[in-house]
């Protein structure tokens, strides 16, 4: 096995490749789920059987090195480690011979089981749709080396240890994985396999170290921006100042007179500089003159697009969630609670912005990038020059971070890649660059997003409860929209709200799909960015108008025993929640449930001179079995210091359509020194496991803002939180 | 024609006085550790040692370093950087990874001024280098590691 790759395997499983290798020409995501909830359960008649066979997605060297061919993007998350943990887990496989390297795009080998036949990373799904596969992956190896095993020494394959990469026989005789690749290379796939219990585990539920370290540690491992062709040209490519706009006239004259820029094209996202090296194309960018053709651009500042979201929010929209009757409730209130909540455009801004490496081949193409869904970016590119996705052969690599950005519908970056490789055809290889201001000015951003919402008390009770959101929908006139989209209403818009776990009998959710030429897009937690923070600070208000105790008073509203409960609880007793608070300080609790995982969070601030310095964050986790806890908790961290930034002052804003922000000057991630002290704790659960990559974020913002009103009597609903606070 | 000395080595480098060294580094040199985040002396990504001290490869011109002493990631040597690089795999500091070099150089450089630095000095030092992965806690723990280590 398992040392071979494509080239080298038997001609039946060669035959097979070919067979899979042959790709639809037409893009139809009916059956695209790609998130959790939606989430196609094992064994569910629409799904692929899983492939098991390790021959595709293992390599064994002779000196015992697994390397596993991960069938996700390795962006941080811990993906390498996670999948790698499976497998060795069955193989019996010694942790420090392990290895990983990203797979090929055969849709028919490492497709999501969630995504049906697709490859990709996204909607925190990778270590739960791998979660049986893996193992069965790392079982069905160990099954061929002992049966490989058991041949060669002549014994019953029953009678055969594994134990960190050595077989071995109670007569004494041994042999390591590396020595038995060519024997048990050709022992049959099992058919039946047997995982081991829970309890049997070794690795499962401990602190591995993580795979890629050492790479990221010495400046050895490979991102996508750090690959090389021989003869490679760099593109950088001048975009409208509009979203929505195109390049008219262009006089590139004094650009092609710089040292180093080769040559000049249009395309249709822009003009693009084709340079010996990116601080040429750099140059020859800034030396274009092009007359932009804005007329169907997106023209408004951000404050007029409000204007239009508040006119909507009054008027009747979409149905998203109806419960009981919420009009008539809030007739019988004693109390009517009122509130509007605002949030931002935003970047993602991942620290290695986008880019990737093309070269044109006789009938289609290779792509070098850090692809997230490479079966939509096979396609795209395909459509671009004409071919058929199987032509595009992609070669993932790290990515320095996505939060969703390297996913999308539009596959924008392998798309531009493939239109300049087109438009200089194919004389050189094309590394696309964009700088950060391309990113941070660049689109598909976290919707502006308007919440407005009416919830009625009496008796300490919620009596009903009606809301609308105003967005423009991430998924319409996308091809996720089949799926995703029903009856106009954008699960991603209202996911959250429309599904909340508290037992509100009258509860009414309408939404509206504004409209726009910015292009938006998920952004880490995708609807749960803004919606745990709508829900969880409205619990929270409620609680203080019914004079009750916030943590109780959730309790009060889940059912006995859920998940949502476990957290909370889980967070206020490792916090001390209630526990006297020196004055301008305070706790705040939330809690949100996303992805199939849970998160309960417990902050504690301090107002201080010019606004609130956030000192702690203890976190209670469930995410069904805890495949790799430090991992989970890592994800946890890092999720807080990705999301303080939203909190402290992210936005991307318009003036007369053209964004204000352009570089971590303006649009400044969360520093050091802002980092509050965060704990991690897991719920300890015999679940299947559920995703953390984006899960930590939603309670971060609610908890925070629930810990300023307790410290100082200042309520902030809208993102950022920005303006005085006295304590 | 201008001769940059790296990581102990002379390179001649034909290009303009005013590049960034970011760009030899990685688009002339190959060496691709050194990282390129946002080009104006905002994140750290790119930060490389000159003459011992932190410097923004970014924004710095090569006519302004030759003479000078250039270490980047991958000619990290002495007690020091095995300490911290040695922290940072102890705690598994990392995620994505495209910062930690810079984070990496940043913290060499701290630990070179301050032996036992307090969580206001690594506030101080690191405030130029961004994780937008926000791996912070950690990276505050490794310091505090390397340092013990060196004791
Ligand atoms: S790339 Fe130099 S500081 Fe960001
Ligand atoms: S580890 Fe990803 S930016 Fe720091």
């Amino acid at each position: 096995m398992l040392k071979m790759r494509q080239a080298d395997m038997p001609t039946s499983r060669r035959a097979f490749l070919k067979g899979a290798a042959v790709a639809s020409a037409t893009f139809v995501l009916g059956t695209f789920v790609p998130f959790g909830r939606f989430a196609l359960a094992e064994g569910d008649a629409a799904a692929p059987k899983p492939v098991i066979d390790p021959n595709f997605f293992l390599r064994i060297d002779s000196d015992d090195t697994v390397t596993v061919l991960l069938k996700h993007l390795e962006m941080g998350q811990g993906v390498s480690t996670g999948l790698s943990t499976l497998v060795a887990e069955e193989l019996d496989a010694d942790w420090s011979k392990m290895r990983f390297d990203h797979g090929p795009n055969n849709p028919k080998v490492f497709n999501n089981l969630f995504f049906g036949s697709y490859i990709g990373t996204g909607g925190s799904t990778s270590m739960a749709n791998s979660w049986t596969q893996m193992r069965q992956v790392g079982a069905a190896a160990r099954a061929m080396f002992v049966a490989a095993a058991a041949k060669q020494w002549n014994v019953p394959a029953a009678e055969i240890t594994v134990e960190n990469s050595v077989l071995k026989h109670p007569s004494g005789k041994s042999a390591r994985l590396g020595e038995l690749v060519e024997a048990a290379m050709k022992e049959p796939v099992p058919q039946e396999i047997k995982l081991k219990e829970p309890k049997d585990w070794k690795y499962i539920g401990q602190k591995l170290p993580r795979l890629d370290t050492p790479g990221k540690t010495t400046g050895k491992a490979i991102f996508a921006l750090d690959f090389r062709r021989p003869n490679m040209l760099v593109a950088m490519v001048a975009r409208p100042p509009r979203f929505g706009g195109t390049a008219g006239k262009v006089d590139d004259a004094a650009a092609r007179k710089i040292a180093g820029v080769v040559d000049v094209v249009q395309i249709p996202s822009g003009v693009a500089v084709l340079a010996k090296d990116t601080w040429a194309a750099m140059r020859g960018r800034e030396a274009l003159t092009i007359d932009w053709q804005l007329d169907k651009s997106e023209g408004r500042s951000s404050d007029e697009m409000l204007a239009e979201y508040r006119d909507l929010a009054g008027k009747p929209g979409l149905k998203a969630d109806r419960r009981g009757d919420a009009a008539a409730a809030l007739g019988n209130a004693s109390d009517v609670h009122e509130a509007e909540f605002v949030f931002p455009f935003l970047a993602h801004a991942p620290m290695e912005p986008m880019n990737c490496v093309i070269e044109l081949t006789k009938d289609g193409a290779e792509i070098w990038g850090g692809s997230q869904f490479q079966s939509i970016d096979d396609y795209a590119v395909s459509q671009v020059l004409g071919t058929t996705p199987d032509k595009i052969k992609i070669h993932t690599l790290l990515s320095g971070g996505s939060f969703g950005r390297r996913a999308n519908a539009f596959a924008d970056w392998a798309v531009e890649a493939a239109h300049i490789a087109k438009a200089i055809g194919g004389k050189a290889p094309v590394q696309l660059v964009w700088t950060r201001e391309d990113d941070i000015k660049g689109g598909l951003y976290r919707p502006m997003v308007l919440h407005k919402l009416k919830a009625g008390l009496k008796d300490g009770r919620i009596t009903g409860w009606q809301h609308a959101i105003v967005a423009k929908s991430i998924l319409v006139g996308t091809p996720f929209e089949g799926m995703m989209v029903k009856d106009g209403v954008d699960a991603t818009t209202v996911e959250g709200v429309a599904e909340t776990p508290y037992q509100i009998e009258n509860f009414a959710v309408d939404v509206h799909n504004a409209k726009t030429e910015v292009p938006v897009l998920w952004w880490r937690s995708v609807g749960h960015s803004h919606t745990a923070h709508v829900m969880e600070t409205t619990m929270d208000e409620l609680a203080g108008k019914a004079g009750q105790d916030p943590l109780a008073f959730r309790l009060s509203y889940l059912k006995e025993g859920a998940r949502e409960a476990g957290v909370l609880k889980l967070a206020a007793e490792k916090a001390g929640w209630g526990k006297e608070m020196p004055a301008g300080t305070g706790q705040g609790i939330a809690m949100h449930h996303s992805f199939g995982s849970y998160v309960g969070m417990v902050a504690e601030v301090a107002a201080q001179e010019g606004g609130f310095k956030v000192s702690r964050i203890v976190a209670a986790v469930d995410v069904g079995i805890a495949i790799n806890p430090d991992v989970i908790a890592a994800q946890v961290e890092g999720a807080i210091g990705f999301a303080m930034s939203a909190i402290l002052r992210n936005r991307i804003t318009f003036k007369d359509g053209v964004v204000e922000q352009g570089n971590f000057d303006d649009y400044e991630p969360t520093r050091m020194k802002e980092m509050p002290v965060v704990e991690v704790h897991l719920v300890t659960s015999a679940e299947p496991p559920s995703g953390i990559g984006e899960p930590g974020l939603p309670p971060l913002a609610p908890a925070i803002g629930n810990a300023i009103f307790a410290a100082t009597g200042k309520r902030f609903r809208s993102l950022p939180f920005q303006g005085p606070i006295s304590a | 024609m201008i001769t940059l000395n790296i990581n102990g080595q002379n390179h001649d480098l034909d290009v303009e006085p005013e590049m960034p060294l970011l760009w030899v580094l990685r688009d002339r040199l190959n060496m691709t550790g050194t990282k390129f985040g946002c080009g104006v002396a905002q994140c750290g990504a790119c930060t490389v040692h000159v003459d011992g001290e932190s410097r923004r490869s970014c924004s710095t011109m090569v006519g302004d370093v030759v003479g000078s002493e250039i270490t980047t990631i991958e000619g990290l040597d002495g007690k020091v950087a095995k300490a911290v690089q040695t922290a940072w795999q102890k705690l598994d500091v990392v995620q994505c990874g495209y910062c930690q070099s810079g984070q990496i150089m940043s913290a060499i450089a701290l630990l070179s001024m301050i032996e036992k630095p307090t969580d206001a000095d690594i506030d101080a030092g690191m405030e130029g280098n961004i994780c937008r992965c926000g791996t912070y806690q950690r990276i505050r723990a490794a310091i505090h590691e390397a340092a013990k280590s060196l004791a």
